[in-house]
């Protein structure tokens, strides 16, 4: 499958996960977004910004329960609920965010 | 549903096969599912927790920094048998530390890498519920 993005063309699998995580840009996530019907606000980068550090640094997208736990140790309690989590990102916060943030579906997803 | 305890068994080298990176895929992905989970590394196993590790040479992804992560799946028993370090002139200095934030003391920070001898690492095993070796 391909995205198209400012007239060009990204390479994704089959769900929509970027192949090359090396090509991700804000434009592109944003253009993810749209084909997720999701409008991207500061609350929405939060998570992603994140997700992306956490990736940097552990080198895997964390599972839906221990990203909760991170977020609600970086970000503070009232983010690091599923609640707040599912209202931003409505089909799966890990499953969503990391799709947007170009990174592999979490491991353990299906 | 009860909890079992599961240990999983790791005696190989990290790259070269592909037994470390699925042993840890499946200990990330079982980690879901809140059972007793212990790790052990044994033989050249211990290699999967070594320092400074760097793949660019063989075109592999360098996963070691993931088992930094096994922390906040509340994986934090990891035990690393001594023979195996002695016969490849390894101390407890040249792996990476892993550790984990303990809830019942104020989140405090614990290491949760247990050097054990062959006996102790044969009780653990004795112990568990399920071993699954890699």
């Amino acid at each position: 499958m391909a995205l198209d993005v400012g007239g060009k063309s990204v390479e994704t699998d089959e769900e929509g996960y970027l192949e090359n995580r090396d090509e991700w840009t804000q434009e592109i996530a944003e253009a993810i977004a749209v084909s997720e019907n999701l409008e991207m606000s500061d609350s929405h980068w939060e998570v992603v910004n994140f997700l992306r550090e956490y990736y940097e640094e552990y080198q895997i997208a964390p599972a839906v329960r221990v990203l909760t736990k991170a977020i609600g140790k970086k970000l503070g309690k009232d983010k690091g609920n599923s609640k707040y989590l599912y209202e931003l990102y409505p089909y799966g916060p890990a499953k969503q965010a990391c799709k947007i943030a170009g990174l592999p579906k979490p491991t353990g997803c299906v | 549903m009860s909890t079992k305890k599961f240990l999983y068994v790791n005696r190989k080298a990290p790259y070269g096969t592909i037994y470390a990176l699925e042993s840890l895929e499946v200990v990330l992905i079982g980690a879901a599912f809140e059972q007793d989970v212990s790790l052990a590394f044994l033989d050249d196993g211990v290699y999967q927790l070594a320092k400074g590790q760097s793949t660019e040479e063989v075109g592999m992804k360098n996963f070691s920094p993931t088992y930094r992560a096994l922390g906040d799946y509340d994986v934090n028993k990891i035990y690393v048998e001594q023979e195996s370090l002695d016969a490849r002139g390894l101390t407890l200095d040249d792996l990476q530390p892993l550790t984990y934030e303990d809830e019942d003391d104020d989140w405090a920070e614990k290491d949760s890498i247990k050097v054990v001898s062959t006996a102790e690492m044969a009780e653990i095993m004795e112990q568990s519920d399920v071993v699954m070796s890699f």
